[in-house]
């Protein structure tokens, strides 16, 4: 019985012991990551916003909204607006394909005012080394199919990948996530034809660095 | 003394040579595979796993008289976990580029069983100092061989061979590497024999 409350305090001990080494280590590192998430969204920001038709600063010009259906997260989403000259130009709309073939894929989608997109990007995902992982720009050019595509209202694009008889190609052996990556992306119009006008009004609020 | 130095250096080879678990033990092949398609790469995960088994080797090995035997297995999950975390928050934080680059195989290095493996059969059982020497070889012997396989399929792809920078590319060249090392031994042994 004691021998068995010795096992149980050494662990807890240990567990203690581990849980103030990470909580001092993420205190120490926790300015630096966030300086370097805000770089990385930055760079995001520029990759996917033609800089010439901007002057505004995106990554501070933000508002957070939720739409379950249309951006894929219950939680709220941050959209970063390019303005000139005060007038709105572009929206990156951060939304997410809940249905990865592993977890999460967050896209970062960029729409003109006329609803044609700019780029997209996929900025945080954990899909497959060598096959999913073909939605990241670094592994390959598969997101700049988006790029140049509306919904298919009159011009008859289908969004939907070749498998399912659309005409997005989608990539070899990771079909499931072209489809969730597809899906997501044409959401995100959706959403941007729909709240176009709304997406623009409001202030900036806080920017909130770290997710 | 002189025995002891000399069973220090026993342990010294062994991780890095009669027992590397890249090419003898074959234990975290998935990382190993993964991520040797450039020497950056291979060089900072086999750094990452290195630090992580030899942190992990110290810890278990100094805590081997309190940890009870049944409690070993998750005492050394959490050990390591912990461990592992701290690298990849360390990585975030100063090796930003580093840490885009191998995303997953960062928090993965918890399920490398190398480290597993040297806690259970080695710093569990022995004392301070051989641990921190077996952690350290058996750390760079794997590091070792991420690098030169790195080094290889980069060359080679960038020579031309798209082959070897291709996940087919890995489980070649790996293989080549186990081959060339099984041949050293073997003529060795056979000049010995001799």
């Amino acid at each position: 019985m004691s021998d068995r409350i010795r096992g149980i305090v050494s662990l807890t001990i240990l567990a203690i012991a581990a849980a103030a080494l990470l909580a001092y280590t993420n205190e120490a590192t926790r300015d630096r990551i966030d300086a370097n998430k805000l770089m990385l969204l930055q760079q995001g920001l520029r990759d996917v916003l033609p800089a010439q038709q901007y002057d505004n600063r995106p990554h501070e010009d933000v508002i957070y909204v939720a739409s379950p259906e249309l951006l894929g997260s219950e939680q709220s989403l941050p959209i970063y607006r390019a303005r000139y000259n005060g007038k709105p130009v572009a929206a990156a709309i951060t939304a997410v394909a809940p249905d990865g073939y592993v977890g999460h894929i967050k896209l970062l989608v960029a729409v003109d005012m006329s609803g044609r997109i700019i780029a997209a990007r996929a900025v945080e995902h954990s899909e497959t080394p060598g096959l999913g992982d073909a939605i990241d720009a670094n592994k390959s050019s598969w997101m700049t199919l988006f790029s140049g595509r509306r919904l298919a209202s009159n011009d008859g694009e289908d969004w939907r990948v070749r498998r399912d008889g659309g005409d997005i190609d989608q990539i070899t052996g990771a079909t499931v996530t072209s489809r969730a990556v597809v899906n997501a992306t044409r959401d995100a119009l959706h959403y941007f034809a729909r709240h176009r006008d709304e997406i623009f009004e409001p202030a900036s609020q806080e920017v909130a660095t770290s997710n | 003394m002189n025995t002891e130095t000399g069973t220090l250096r026993q342990i010294a080879l062994s991780g890095l040579w009669s027992d590397n678990p890249g090419l003898v033990q074959l234990l975290g092949l998935c990382p190993l595979l993964a991520v040797s398609n450039t020497v950056e790469n291979g060089l900072a995960l086999g750094f990452a796993t290195a630090v992580v088994l030899t942190a992990t080797n110290c810890l278990v090995s100094a805590a081997r008289g309190w940890i009870r035997h049944e409690l070993r297995l998750p005492a050394f999950v959490l050990i390591i976990a912990a461990f592992v975390t701290v690298v990849q928050m360390l990585f975030e934080a100063y090796a930003f580029e580093l840490h885009l680059s191998l995303g997953i195989f960062i928090p993965l290095i918890v399920t490398n069983c190398a480290i597993l493996a040297r806690a259970e059969v080695f710093a569990s059982r022995q004392p301070l100092l051989p641990s921190l020497i077996d952690g350290l070889a058996h750390g760079a012997g794997f590091a070792g061989v991420l690098v030169v396989l790195g080094g290889a399929r980069e060359l080679l792809s960038s020579g031309g061979l798209q082959l070897a920078g291709a996940p087919p590319g890995a489980f070649i060249g790996l293989a080549l590497i186990i081959a060339l090392r099984n041949w050293i031994t073997a003529r060795r042994t056979n000049a010995a024999g001799t």
